[in-house]
């Protein structure tokens, strides 16, 4: 599905204070996997997931999308940001937000607006079709974007720390409704966090990465059982052992 | 319009800016050149841009422009300064007095939608065409956006810092020569700078209208009304009256970031 | 909060009638010619313009001739300067190279007070409604087109990154993220051109040259020396001015609803 090859990038190149943000760094998903990356902040998590969705071009290594080379963003790729109230369009009703990337779609007036109600539906935000985004509450509005996405019908959602914006109780909501509409469409996501709890609750697979320059120093498959849940699967030993180890990798300590 | 174009716009260095800056105005000058080099438009219409910087030059040599313009600057100084004299403490007593305010407000909303130059003709005959008749009009029109500039930032105050001083004791003058006045001060530098635009426009449009005596806007039109115009005279002109425009209003902007810089940095408008 | 602003309003109406009762009594007792009482000056104008008969919505025919022509030099001139402005602000704030190459020079452009360079559209057309026009759109367009460039120029990057994530085509990124993000600039220009739209329109009917319009009018009481013609024509002009303020600010208010609302919460 998404193939990562040697990938490097550096800012400011060749002058005095480059910056340099990824070196070597190899990755693979799999189809319909849910890999969370953590990291520490400003280790280049962000350029990562820019590199991947084609909004910059990275500075070494190349990156591929189902088997293509990216070079700008993919077609069937979608990106949910941390700063919901600087990706919605402040200007459009919460439908016309959520409808407005299937324009690219071939989809008539009529299609459009089922599949946008359709997305909210899955999001629970039936009600707010008509409103605008700044009537909403922040969780609220990471959830049409989340819903914008999901409406794009992407074999692949990329997730930009998505819940480092809302508040605790929110947070916790918007990951188990990442889980849900997960098991709805088929699609493979990777989602960025800072937020070790978050990675081992959300993912199939962790995988850590090292401060800038950043590269994989850990990755871990995530077998838990059952559906997760806030509460059992945050006290099950596994979680437990898991999220320790996460951490370790994340502060440097690798004991693996 | 590339791609990139619509993706990111980062700013450049400031010493890139101001070549890029610097070479589109010489462009331009060749632009126009080349324009009235080839015949595209007829030279005595459109003089090639060395004719006009060469008699642009000339001009400031001729004792008789020198004069037509130090004319202009004076209604132009005295009207803007008489302005900000009525204009501040006026903004003052009505953005803190609501009583005040209130009862002027109906008057203050029904003079200002008055378009200027439509005094010109009444003021003329009231008070005659000479230099008080420049600068009563451009009194009215610079009275605006400094009086409502002033308002504006008296309404910005910070409540907690009126009521910290308050506690101390101090008395209404007290606060509002202490706190609400240098508060407000950058907006009233903003008005002040508008104003100075306006008083420009006021100065030359009263001046043709009059179309008698001294002054840029009266040589301007003379050398319009000439058989045949001289379009050399015109445009040299124009480019000194512009370029004290920029020039004003540069001067205005950089003691604005210096001696307001507080201000900017508060509002986040600089690193 | 409603009945303190319906007061507030009655306490200014109330304020307005009396100023005007005392403007009418001193003008009244200084009998000054240059000063006609109010009462003079509003029978002239209903005399002079809204006397005619109810087919042609009480207008005279010198209200047809005076103020009709004057509204369309003006709704011409401005629809012109304001769309040019708006199309090359676009376009200029879309590229910050060709705006820094350009800005040195519409700086200067717009620096010159526009009736420095009416001599210049005088010598290209002559007298007449071309040169007025003309001269109106050059006016008004550099508030406009800077305005636009500078609101283009802030458009929010992720907005963009967003349009570029989805695969939006350069047209719709251009008309539903980069002009929606410039309309508030855009706006705050467009109501500066209003404004000097009117200026500009009253100085060019001012001039020699000119056989219609509120300006010629002015000019016409100003050489037959009839003051309470000429006060009728500035008072007219303030009103026209007035009304033309607040239809732009409903029309502000529609389109740029979403704008305020935000920044209420913010």
């Amino acid at each position: 599905m998404l193939e990562i090859d040697n990938l490097s990038h550096v800012y400011g190149g060749g002058t005095p204070n480059a910056h340099h943000a990824i070196e070597g760094l190899n990755l693979s998903v799999a189809e319909g996997e849910l890999l969370c990356i953590v990291g520490p902040s400003g280790c280049g998590k962000s350029t990562l997931l820019r590199s991947i969705a084609g909004l910059i071009t990275p500075t070494g290594g190349q990156v591929k999308v189902e088997g293509n080379v990216v070079k700008q963003t993919p077609d069937n790729l979608a990106v949910v940001f941390q700063d919901y109230s600087r990706s919605l369009f402040p200007w459009m009703s919460v439908a016309d937000n959520v409808a407005l990337p299937l324009r690219r779609r071939n989809m008539d007036k009529k299609q459009r607006e089922d599949a946008a109600r359709e997305a909210l539906e899955s999001v629970g935000l039936e009600g707010a079709a008509r409103k605008y985004p700044f009537q909403l509450s922040g969780g609220m509005q990471q959830r049409v974007a989340i819903a914008r996405a999901l409406a794009y019908r992407p074999s692949l959602m990329l997730m930009d720390e998505p819940f480092g914006s809302v508040d605790a109780q929110t947070r916790e909501d918007l990951e188990d409704l990442v889980l849900k509409v997960r098991g709805h469409h088929q699609m493979t996501i990777v989602l960025i966090t800072h937020d070790i709890d978050e990675s081992v609750y959300v993912g199939d697979r962790v995988v850590v990465l090292s401060k800038a320059p950043a590269h994989v120093v850990g990755d871990l498959k995530v077998d838990l059982p059952g559906p997760r849940d806030q509460i059992t699967t945050r006290e099950h030993p596994d979680f437990v052992h898991l999220r320790a180890e996460v951490g370790r990798l994340v502060r440097g300590h690798a004991t693996v | 319009m590339s791609a990139q174009t619509l993706t990111s716009i980062r700013p450049a260095s400031p010493a890139i800016r101001w070549s890029r800056r610097a070479a589109g105005a010489v462009a331009f000058a060749a632009l126009i050149e080349l324009i009235s080099r080839t015949g595209l438009a007829d030279p005595e219409f459109l003089p090639p841009a060395t004719e006009i910087a060469g008699r642009a030059v000339t001009l400031l040599a001729d004792p008789a422009f020198r004069a037509h313009a130090l004319t202009s600057l004076l209604a132009w100084a005295i009207g803007l300064a008489i302005a900000a004299l009525v204009a501040v403490p006026l903004g003052l007593l009505l953005g803190s007095v609501p009583l005040v305010d209130a009862a002027t407000r109906s008057v203050v909303e029904f003079l200002r939608p008055i378009p200027s130059v439509a005094l010109i003709p009444l003021v003329a005959l009231v008070i005659g065409t000479g230099l008080q008749h420049r600068v009563a009009l451009v009194v009215y029109a610079a009275l605006w956006p400094i009086l409502y500039n002033t308002m504006y930032g008296l309404r910005g105050v910070d409540p907690v810092a009126k009521e910290s001083l308050r506690s101390y004791g101090f008395g209404p003058l007290a606060v509002l020569m202490r706190v609400s006045l240098p508060s407000s001060a950058p907006f009233i530098m903003t008005g002040v700078r508008l104003a100075a635009g306006v008083a420009l426009i006021l100065t030359v449009s009263t001046e043709i209208v009059a179309g008698r005596g001294e002054g840029i806007g009266v040589f301007i039109f003379f050398a319009g009304i000439a058989v045949p115009a001289r379009m050399a005279d015109i445009l040299a002109g124009v480019f000194w009256v512009g370029l004290f425009g920029v020039a004003v209003n540069a001067l205005m902007v950089a003691f604005d970031r210096r001696v307001f810089r507080w201000h900017h940095v508060q509002r986040g408008e600089e690193g | 909060m409603r009945r303190g602003g319906l007061r507030t309003a009655a306490f200014r109406v109330a304020v307005l009638l009396v100023l005007v009762v005392a403007w009418e009594a001193a003008t009244r007792a200084a009998g000054s010619a240059f000063f006609p009482p109010p009462s003079t000056i509003v029978e002239r104008m209903h005399a002079m313009w809204f006397s005619g008969s109810p087919a042609t919505l009480f207008l005279t025919d010198a209200a047809v001739g005076d103020i009709l022509p004057s509204l369309g030099r003006m709704a011409l001139g401005f629809a012109g300067g304001a769309l040019a402005g708006v199309v090359l602000g676009l376009a200029l704030g879309l590229s910050s190279r060709v705006y820094d190459y350009l800005d040195g020079v519409l700086q200067f452009l717009r620096a010159i007070p526009p009736p420095a360079l009416v001599t210049v559209f005088l010598v290209l057309f002559g007298f007449g409604l071309r040169m007025q026009l003309a001269f109106i759109m050059f006016s008004i367009v550099w508030p406009v087109l800077l305005n636009t460039a500078d609101g283009a120029r802030s458009v929010e990057p992720l907005h963009l990154q967003t349009g570029q994530v989805f695969r939006l085509s350069r047209t719709e990124r251009l008309l539903r993220v980069v002009l929606p993000s410039a309309l508030p600039k855009m706006f705050a220009g467009l109501r500066l051109a209003l404004s000097l739209s009117l200026i500009v329109m009253v100085f060019s009917e001012l001039l020699p040259g000119t056989t219609n319009g509120i300006g010629f009018q002015l000019t016409t009481a100003y050489v037959t020396f009839d003051l309470p013609a000429m006060w009728a024509g500035i008072v007219l002009l303030g009103v026209l001015g007035y009304l033309l303020n607040e239809v732009f600010l409903v029309v502000e208010r529609r389109v740029l609803a979403w704008h305020h609302a935000a920044q209420r919460l913010t």
